[in-house]
């Protein structure tokens, strides 16, 4: 029963955290651009602007919420609450802190990699059921795009696997203790990029593309339904942030600091980057999109994957599988 | 342009057609103008474009004037329309008018799409403007006013206010007739597409308001996936009559309509108009007006740039260019407010100099700004220009040949950018031009990313012509003595009788009977004015030739077999805003 309320406690805490704190990365993106952009950004509601989120919600809640009259109506009203909710599930296995996470799932990497691909039926729903060629096009696109980065990124995700001996996020992050995994595995800039891709934002937002498609997959969305996407896009941000710190990063490990606040410091400082990227970078065409994952980004993520199994066969004589090579299957 | 020159041109032509097949009519602006009967105007052009030494290439303009209410016509044949072919050579450097008599009230003409590309939406506007009929043209349709408009608006009898018209009412039914008319058909725009094992395309209409059009401005794109098989640009959504209105304002008070035909750049579409009426009234421009208005010009050129720079960066998803970019134009802006009280519409520029003088202090500002532009310039080249996306996205995209783009009327930094030299300030030296230090930019390739190297290149040696303003300004009246000049220098009016009226009755002089058009190389390419004085107080027929309208409608050409994402970094880099196009 107490282990019962312990997860209950767990889950509320996380998911209040988790919608609280993309709320804020919408303060933090406006304001970060406006800083690279000579400009004041949110500056009327509250102090710096801050409850500008909150100005946002009341605004996006008491919109009128309108589906057309030509969209595939529950698709239509479906689509938006798929991207939420895998999301928010992906954040089941994110080890935030010791002992604070909601599943403790030996196929943790393997969780993530299914919800984030899940979340693709959102755009694709999206972008199919508005009935609109915009949506339709950007709906394709989204399709095309994540599922080629999907491919890599779960390749560049196995050197840390193969380095950590397991598929266990907290494992992974035990496993750094003594140096984090970006330095001997190079996974890190083939699953940033796929990262990119998968959350589609700038330079990899072409789904949305608002110069080519006015807003492509959710063109024809507005109100609440549309701040479903908008907020399940910062909530994507956040995921891949946090993957990266968890798997490449060293997690919550770090010195003097609480482990949760090197957590938050290391995720918003691969966050920041997120946001740079987009404050600087132009938007590729889409075929040179596919081209780069396929041509650059795939055979570099295998010959990563090789070099990162060699050095350690290498280095260990010992079996590579904790359980001495007899490890059951999953 | 010397009479040397013309009379060669007509003996060429009258060896190739006899004796009196042209006669040449005597003009203000020298430009060498022949009547053509309507039955060998094809031939002519074509011999023209073709046949003489020196052929001239180009299809400048193609306008009529409507003439039924016209009492000065000296040494004209009779007509109720003319029809004018405007001609330019690149070898002559000269320009050539055609001019063609229609008779009745349904006219007509040959049409020559099959000599040159553009004269398609000339001959458009030709028959939606005048109900001139081009016989032959492919796809003869409004071009500018709404498929159901009734009437031609540039006819004389066709009102001109508001005031004049019926009261204006849009019930339901009207309203839907109306929207039902801008759905595309695509067997209206000539489209057949029955072969093909069956293949059909989509067609996306993309505007009139789209976040990449610039402006509202509609095309419609018929697409095989995402790769555009073809393209049909439908404008007209931002006409306002510009023509029309200056027939009714008088010649003082319609700068202020001009500066709002390329809206990003006022003082560029002033300076021909300006010039043009000057020509028609023989007025001789002080010095320190000319240099001042050179002055003028450039900075809105670079303002101009700097929106296109920021936006052409915006088009290919770069975020932050376009903020960069409208700050420095801001502080273009407060030099121009400080000069002229307004920032992006100055009317500043008269008819014989311009509006005040400069105010104690404009050097700092302009040193100011030729110091604080050159670092950004460079850090925008690094941020836009060599990133290696942008390169990727636009390197040979759009590709026009120098060919292509002669025959589409293209000019200004997309013909530049073709490989020819081809600049008016230095051809066609205008307002002191020559003698200023600058560089002409081109670029071989005719891609995207050359248009956009121009321009950059462009922003720079507009920045040299300012310092040299700023160096060389003369002293001396910002405003002609002329009593033609308006309004007339105070001094003057305290004196004679003659301008104290024209200062208080209707600000606004009285223009001798005449034609004359004048070309300046505007921040998007050749603007020419071409007026018709009847000896009023306002002119008889304004024609404004704007770069952008050839320009667009080049555009299916240069996007064909590219896909939606190049098509919008090809319309960001030709450069167009809608004012210019529908004027």
């Amino acid at each position: 029963m107490q282990g019962i309320i312990a997860s209950v406690l767990t889950i509320a805490f996380v998911l209040i955290a988790l919608l609280t704190s993309s709320a804020a990365l919408i303060w933090a993106e406006r304001s970060l651009l406006a800083l690279w952009q000579d400009r004041y950004g949110p500056n009327r509601v509250g102090p710096l602007g801050l409850f500008q989120p909150v100005a946002d919600m009341i605004k996006i809640f008491t919109k009128d919420d309108w589906v057309p009259p030509f969209a595939d109506r529950p698709v239509f009203v479906l689509a938006p609450a798929i991207i939420v909710i895998t999301v928010l599930t992906a954040f089941a296995v994110m080890p935030f802190a010791p002992g604070v996470l909601v599943a403790d799932m030996d196929i943790g990497v393997l969780f993530f990699l299914a919800m984030s691909s899940l979340s693709i039926y959102s755009v694709v729903l999206a972008g199919w059921s508005s009935n609109s060629k915009y949506a339709l096009l950007g709906g394709l696109r989204g399709a095309a795009q994540m599922l080629s980065y999907e491919i890599f990124m779960g390749l560049s995700i196995m050197g840390v696997v193969l380095l950590a001996g397991s598929f266990n996020l907290n494992d992974i992050v035990e496993a750094q203790r003594n140096m984090w995994f970006f330095i001997p595995s190079s996974g890190l800039f083939i699953f940033f990029p796929a990262g990119l891709a998968e959350t589609h934002r700038l330079p990899f937002d072409l789904p949305e593309a608002e110069n080519e498609l006015v807003a492509g997959y959710h063109t024809e969305y507005s109100g609440l339904k549309f701040g479903m996407f908008y907020i399940g896009e910062y909530l994507g941000v956040t995921l891949i942030a946090s993957m990266i710190t968890t798997l490449f990063l060293g997690g919550w490990l770090g010195p003097v600091l609480p482990p949760a606040v090197w957590f938050i410091l290391k995720t918003g400082a691969v966050i920041v980057v997120f946001i740079l990227l987009r404050a600087s970078l132009p938007r590729p065409r889409f075929d040179q999109l596919m081209g780069f994952g396929w041509k650059a980004m795939l055979p570099l993520a295998l010959i990563n994957l090789l070099v990162t199994g060699g050095i350690i066969l290498a280095l260990t004589d010992a079996p590579v599988f904790p359980g001495g090579g007899n490890a059951e299957p999953l | 342009m010397s009479i040397a020159a013309a009379s060669n041109i007509l003996e060429d032509l009258a060896s190739r057609f006899g004796e009196g097949a042209v006669t040449p009519e005597p003009t203000l602006d020298s430009v060498p103008t022949f009547w053509t009967p309507k039955e060998n105007v094809l031939e002519v052009l074509e011999f023209l474009k073709t046949g003489v030494e020196g052929p001239y290439r180009m299809l400048y303009d193609l306008t009529a004037i409507d003439e039924r209410t016209r009492r000065k016509r000296q040494d004209q044949p009779g007509s109720d329309f003319t029809v004018v072919y405007h001609l330019l050579s690149f070898d002559r450097n000269e320009d050539l008018r055609i001019k063609v008599a229609l008779k009745g009230e349904s006219p007509s003409i040959p049409s020559a799409t099959g000599v040159w590309s553009s004269a398609n939406w000339y001959e458009r506007e030709l028959w939606d403007m005048f109900g001139v009929r081009a016989d032959g043209h492919p796809n003869l349709r409004r071009i500018l006013m709404p498929q159901s408009w009734e009437g031609h608006p540039l006819r004389k009898d066709h009102p001109a206010r508001r005031t004049e018209m019926e009261r204006y009412t849009l019930p339901l039914e009207k309203e839907v007739r109306e929207e039902t008319a801008l759905r595309f058909v695509p067997r209206e725009w000539g489209i057949y597409r029955t072969e093909g094992n069956g293949t059909e395309f989509m067609f996306l209409n993309m505007g009139p308001h789209h976040p990449g059009t610039h402006g509202i401005f509609r095309i419609i794109l018929e697409l095989d996936g995402e790769e555009i098989v073809n393209a049909f640009p439908d404008i007209g959504y931002h006409h306002r009559g510009a023509e029309k209105m200056g027939e009714r304002q008088t010649w003082h008070t319609y700068i202020p309509y001009t500066d709002r035909i390329d809206y990003l750049a006022g003082p560029l579409n002033n300076f021909p108009y300006v010039l043009a009426v000057e020509r028609l009234a023989g007025i001789e421009v002080p010095e320190r007006a000319r240099v001042a208005r050179v002055m003028f010009a450039e900075l809105f050129r670079i303002a101009s740039h700097l929106v296109w720079y920021g936006t052409f960066a915006q088009d290919l998803g770069q975020l932050t260019p376009v903020f960069l970019t409208f700050n420095d134009r801001e502080r273009a802006y407060s030099i121009i407010e400080a000069v002229s009280g307004f920032r992006m519409h100055p009317a500043w520029f008269r008819i014989g100099g311009v509006q005040s003088d400069l105010p104690k202090g404009w050097e700092k500002l302009v040193k100011d700004f030729i110091e604080y532009l050159p670092p950004r310039l460079m850090e925008y080249e690094k941020l836009v220009m060599d990133n290696a996306i942008v390169k990727a996205r636009t390197r040979g995209i759009g590709t026009l040949t120098l060919d292509q783009a002669i025959d589409w009327g293209v000019t200004g930094p997309n013909l530049r950018a073709c490989g020819i030299e081809w600049d008016f300030r230095k051809k066609r030296p205008y307002s002191g031009y020559d003698r200023f230090e600058f560089d002409i930019p081109t670029a071989g390739e005719g891609d995207s990313y050359a248009r956009a190297l121009v321009r950059v290149e462009e922003m720079r040696q507009s920045l040299r012509i300012i310092e040299q303003c700023l160096d060389n300004m003369p002293s001396g009246p910002y405003k002609s003595d002329h009593p033609l000049a308006t309004p007339p220098r105070k001094e003057r009016t305290m004196r004679d009788m003659e301008t104290l009226i024209a200062i208080l009755s209707v600000l606004g002089p009285v223009v001798p009977a005449g034609e004359a058009a004048v070309g300046t190389e505007a921040a998007k390419g050749n603007n020419t004015y071409y007026l018709v004085s009847d000896g009023d107080a306002s002119s008889y027929r304004t024609r404004i030739r704007t770069p952008s309208f050839p320009h667009l409608q080049a555009l299916p050409l240069m996007c064909k077999g590219f896909e939606i994402a190049d098509h919008i970094a090809i319309m960001g880099s030709i450069d167009f805003v809608m004012g210019d196009v529908d004027r």
